[in-house]
């Protein structure tokens, strides 16, 4: 199990999306986001993207007022993670157009939607865009 | 679509969302929330909901949650909203149950019918939704109820629903391995699939079925390295691609099982080299994806059967990344740095520099990841520049975590690679005083253990300048306000031991000390426990040696306080220094001999000194022992008791705990039987003697080689030697080289050229002389090196001294050490194991005291025996220390002959096993009151009396003699 959670926090360290791949209860998610939010808000742009925290590594990554953050193993290969929220933000791209922090606060389930097939089990499981949306696309048309 | 919300979102969803958007605090935005989970209380209950108000709600719920409330009110709509016909709002209904529940919760159970019923829809999204629940959904009670359909979903035509059932089987095979064990073929079979995706899935549970059980998969090398083929040369749809690169993802997971398939197979190894050197030419060094295959072929090379030529690109890429400006390619340079040294450790010189820049980087990651990496390169030669600088940056840090992490290799580096004795307890004590509570216990006990042993087997001299040096640093430390726990009672043991050996301190300087800390730290009883105990030893180390014991006022005041503590370890360490006050130099001397800590106890197993007394006894009349195999009345007693059995059985009353030694009876039973029925045709007297001959040499010839060569790793590793071999002979071997001056001058002249070139990439920066003088300490590369080899020398001689010790390594087998190390404490470190039977006992000689003391006892016991057995045994038990209370009636009765009416009609010794085993089991109150009840009722006597017990019990007649003269005292001490 490679990926251990996925957060979107905006600059003010509010949680846009919260996505979890071992179960937490609400307390330990609650102080395990204060934590790491706190850590990498104050990271500056030089430093790496890479924090250390407890037995999670978090690979974080800033675009705009919003910060990705995946918590990882420590034998997972933080380069591909920093690439895969990556490409996450350019699905997003692609379905929203030029995606902001309140398309996510108002379609949250759609975002969550295109991480169900991105990420399963904790693993990457698709990188091809074309077909993390396909359904997404089709759902639309359906209802 | 603009981020006003879709066609159907309500103005009140729009409201909240904006409002939560905008809140400026974290208390506001939990006011809104609060506010939010009012009125969908009252909303969500309402009958007739529209689907997409509902579905609407269900998204107001998962805010709820995610903004960190608890949302529970609404789980059961969210289950409901599973059932509904429409594809989104089902697919909104299983989302938010995902993120509601785990799979153990109580609704699960009903959400599994609609699983079921999903799965076997005509609409490939449905089934798809339905495989997103089942894998988080689903637990290891349930797999059952939707593994056939999951199974038949592997061969679906639509691949999107192939890999969802790939993950949800890889699901079950991460929650029970064993439901699903007949069905890991399934995903060789998908790795042929024709989809891309597919077969970009099916790596994932492969690549941990690998890494479980290499060698059932080493006939898919072939097929690995052949994707991975067809992938780097494009053959896969552009759709895969990122940043020009194809199907990065693929190639990472497809080089991280080679990577387990390679290591240590040279031939499987053979097959990987032409890919992996393929990639690396490939990659675009430009792009972060490209650094990310990149740097997983690194680790991949590090970790097959090494190639020169792919362990020279990999060198050329780590140091493309340390030169890099970019952090995140310093930090992976620095973890790739540390992977390729275990093969080739020549290669971190080179580097140097640049490892050490990154060492005192602001940046606290990169800061870590290189620790990490010095710490795998540590050797004799370095361990003090880098165990130094880990401690310096442990106190700088606050992050607990992490700092438990330093400290503890930090020890583990001191314990392997110490120069020096002297060097190593200031190192244990930075440690201790700066992290001491995140250290393990266990540590701690090493140090003593360290301290009371000694490092040289003969020198005498040098381990008491050890201890003189470690008790004048430890009385240097007290004056520090707030010490750790841990660190305080290595400090009070150390003292007590040794405080007053070496003559420079007087025994009111150190028992001064020992008082302060008692009062310092009056919160914290294992701390005071120790304290006390130490007092102890340094007041009968002044007895022994015949000096004039004043006790300090101080001292008096803190004995006062502890008689009459709540905590019975205290008071029954008070009431033992008390007692030891009082007695002679001899017999002080016998008890706590001075620096005998280390000393085998001697325990003479044949109780030869009761001899007289049995013989006396017997004359008076008393029954002989008869050992239970020769009583004839046997199998009556074990009638009655079968009888007794039956009739207590129906009673309700249980009488498990007395039939301990039943076993061996039986045991002996069938085994005759066996012999005598089963193998009939073998002639009789042989079978059992072949069986003996092939399996009795065998088993203690292996016990002996083990424990050699337990010893004999252990004292090689624990010194001098770093932990992985093949990097220590190639490592000496360079220092070696550069100690000769051709080699030196090449050593300078690859230093001279690397700072030229970083110097030509950062011209402003001059590489200061510090850094280079740190630099050629950590790595031996430069001027100093002269010096090095010396103390490496007399780290291996310390190594050579080590023979006799038996320290296991720590770094080979942590939990083999850990308990090799638990079992050789001397007893002395184990004071505190064991709440109340003490190191005392352990520590001197009861058998030998016993005989000066057993005069008095009778005398005591003449005296005490009466008013100790007239008191009602269930007040005695009541009293802290329960078994004594018992004890005392039974000692009566053996020693002095005076017999206990509860007792009489009973032989002394068969109402043994009952003091032995609730003394040795040291029960609660409740308990003993219940065992002490039983053995008035005189159910105990057929217990088999074996000497182990007997010796718990003598254990237990000593402390009886210390208590004797309290025991009026005991007994009507308020508990």
């Amino acid at each position: 199990m490679g990926i251990r959670f996925i957060l979107m926090v905006n600059k003010q360290g509010q949680t846009r999306l919260a996505q979890y791949y071992e179960w937490l209860t609400l307390e330990e998610r609650r102080a395990l986001e204060g934590e790491i939010v706190r850590k990498c808000l104050a990271r500056n742009e030089q430093q790496c993207s890479f924090v250390e925290h407890r037995n999670y590594k978090i690979v974080y990554r800033r675009y705009a007022s919003l910060f990705f953050l995946v918590g990882v193993d420590n034998d997972e290969n933080e380069l591909a993670i920093l690439e895969f929220i990556h490409l996450l933000v350019e699905t997003m791209d692609r379905h929203f157009g030029n995606v902001c922090e309140l398309d996510i606060m108002f379609h949250l389930e759609k975002a969550h939607f295109m991480l169900e097939e991105m990420v399963m089990n904790g693993s990457i499981v698709e990188t091809s865009k074309a077909n993390i949306l396909s359904p997404i696309q089709l759902m639309d048309k359906a209802s | 679509m603009g981020s006003q919300g879709g066609f159907y979102q309500s103005k009140e969803f729009l409201d909240l969302v904006k409002s939560i958007g905008e809140a400026r605090s974290k208390a506001e935005e939990d006011r809104i929330v609060l506010n939010e989970i009012e009125t969908l209380k009252r909303r969500i209950s309402e009958p007739d909901i529209p689907k997409r108000k509902m579905k609407e709600y269900i998204i107001r719920l998962v805010y709820i949650e995610m903004l960190g409330h608890d949302a529970s009110f609404g789980y059961i709509h969210a289950v409901k909203m599973t059932h509904d016909d429409s594809l989104l709002v089902k697919r909104t209904g299983y989302l938010a149950v995902t993120l509601f529940l785990n799979e153990d919760h109580d609704l699960i159970i009903l959400i599994v019918n609609t699983i079921q019923k999903d799965l076997k829809s005509d609409n490939y999204l449905v089934v798809c939704a339905a495989l997103n629940a089942v894998c988080k959904l689903i637990n290891e009670e349930t797999i059952p109820a939707v593994l056939p359909q999951v199974m038949e979903l592997l061969a679906h035509p639509k691949e999107a629903v192939r890999k969802k059932a790939i993950m949800a089987l890889h699901r079950f095979y991460q929650k029970s391995p064993s439901s699903v064990s007949h069905l890991v073929s399934n995903f060789r079979k998908r790795l042929c699939d024709n989809d891309p995706g597919v077969m970009g899935a099916t790596l994932c549970p492969l690549f941990e079925l690998i890494a479980r059980d290499v060698n059932s998969y080493k006939d898919l090398v072939i097929s690995f390295v052949s994707i991975l083929k067809q992938v780097a040369e494009r053959r896969l749809s552009k759709a895969y691609d990122c940043h020009q690169m194809p199907a990065p993802f693929i190639q990472i997971k497809l080089l991280k099982i080679l990577a387990l398939l390679g290591s240590g197979d040279k031939q499987a190894s053979e097959n990987m080299y032409t890919v992996v050197g393929d990639i690396f030419r490939k990659c675009d060094s430009s792009s972060n994806i490209g650094n990310a295959v990149l740097y997983e072929c690194i680790c991949c090379v590090s970790s097959i059967y090494p190639n020169p030529k792919l362990l020279e690109s990999a060198a050329d890429v780590i140091s493309r990344f340390l030169k890099s400006d970019s952090h995140n390619l310093k930090y992976m340079g620095i973890d790739a740095l540390g992977r390729l040294i275990k093969i080739s450790p020549e290669i971190a010189e080179q580097h140097q520099l640049a490892v050490i820049d990154c060492l005192e980087d602001p940046d606290d990651t990169l800061k870590r990841k290189t620790f990490e990496l010095l710490y795998k390169m540590t050797k004799s030669t370095n361990v003090e520049v880098i165990v130094d600088r880990m401690i310096d940056y442990m106190i700088s840090i606050s992050d607990n975590h992490y700092k438990t992490e330093i400290a503890s290799r930090c020890v583990e580096l001191a314990e392997q690679f110490a120069p020096s004795n002297q060097w190593f307890i200031q190192t244990m004590n930075r440690v201790f005083e700066h992290a001491g509570d995140l250290v393990n216990i266990k540590v701690a006990h090493s140090l003593m253990r360290l301290i009371a042993e000694g490092f040289g087997e003969d020198d005498d001299n040098a381990d008491s300048k050890l201890r003189s040096s470690a008790v004048e640093s430890y009385l240097r430390i007290l004056g520090e306000p707030k010490l750790p726990s841990v660190f305080l009672q290595v400090i009070c043991w150390v003292l007590g031991e040794y405080g007053t050996a070496d003559g420079m301190f007087s025994a009111s300087d150190i028992t001064g000390k020992l008082c302060d800390v008692a009062e310092a730290y009056s919160n914290d009883e294992t701390v005071k426990a120790y304290a006390t105990t130490a007092l102890m030893k340094i007041y009968a180390f002044e007895i022994a040696a015949r000096r004039k014991v004043d006790m300090l006022p101080e001292c008096q005041s803190l004995m006062e306080e502890l008689l009459a503590s709540h905590s019975t370890d205290l008071q029954q360490r008070a009431y033992e220094l008390q007692a030891v006050i009082g007695l002679d130099a001899h017999a002080v001397d016998c008890i706590m001999p001075s620096d005998a800590s280390c000393e085998d106890i001697e325990v003479d197993r044949d109780l030869s000194f009761l001899n007289d007394y049995i013989q006396e006894a017997i004359e008076k009349g008393a029954q002989p022992y008869i050992p239970e195999s020769e009583r004839s009345g046997m199998l009556n007693i074990s009638n009655f008791r079968n009888q007794d059995h039956h009739e207590a059985s129906s009673h309700g009353l249980r009488f498990e705990a007395y039939e301990l030694p039943k076993p061996a009876v039986q045991s002996r039973i069938p085994q005759a039987l066996i012999a005598s029925t089963e193998i009939v045709p073998v002639p009789e007297p042989m079978y059992p003697r072949e069986s003996y001959q092939t399996t009795m040499p065998s088993i203690p010839s292996d016990a002996g080689s083990a424990e050699l060569k337990l010893r004999l790793e252990g004292v090689q590793k624990k010194w001098g030697r770093p932990t992985y071999t093949p990097a220590t002979s190639t490592s000496n071997s360079t220092s070696q080289k550069t100690v000769n001056g051709t080699s030196q001058g090449d050593g300078a002249s690859t230093v001279s050229s690397m700072r030229e070139t970083y110097d030509s990439r950062k011209p402003q920066v001059e590489v200061s002389h510090e850094k280079q003088k740190l630099a050629a300490s950590l790595f031996g590369g430069s001027s100093k090196t002269e010096k090095r080899p010396a103390t490496g020398h007399k780290a291996a001689k310390a190594s050579s001294h080590m023979v006799e010790k038996s320290h296991v390594p720590k770094s080979s087998m942590e939990v083999a050490s850990d308990k090799a190390a638990s079992a050789q404490q001397p007893p002395d470190l184990l004071d505190l194991g064991e709440p109340t039977a003490t190191s005392t006992a352990l520590q001197l000689d009861p058998f030998k005291q016993l005989e000066g003391l057993l005069d008095t006892t009778e005398v005591a016991s003449a005296v005490n025996g009466a008013p100790a057995a007239s008191i009602s045994p269930d007040i005695m038990a009541l009293y802290v220390d329960t078994a004594a209370g018992i004890h005392n009636k039974n000692d009566a009765d053996l020693l002095s002959g005076l017999s206990n009416p509860s007792v009489t009609n009973m032989p002394g010794t068969t109402a043994m096993p009952q003091v032995t085993q609730s003394s040795s089991k040291r029960p609660n109150p409740k308990d003993s009151l219940e065992k002490d009840a039983l053995c008035r009722c005189g159910f105990a006597c057929s217990w088999a009396v074996d000497r182990t017990i007997i010796q718990a019990i003598l254990v237990f007649i000593y402390y009886y003699q210390i208590y004797a003269r309290d025991c009026h005292i005991n007994v009507i001490q308020p508990y």
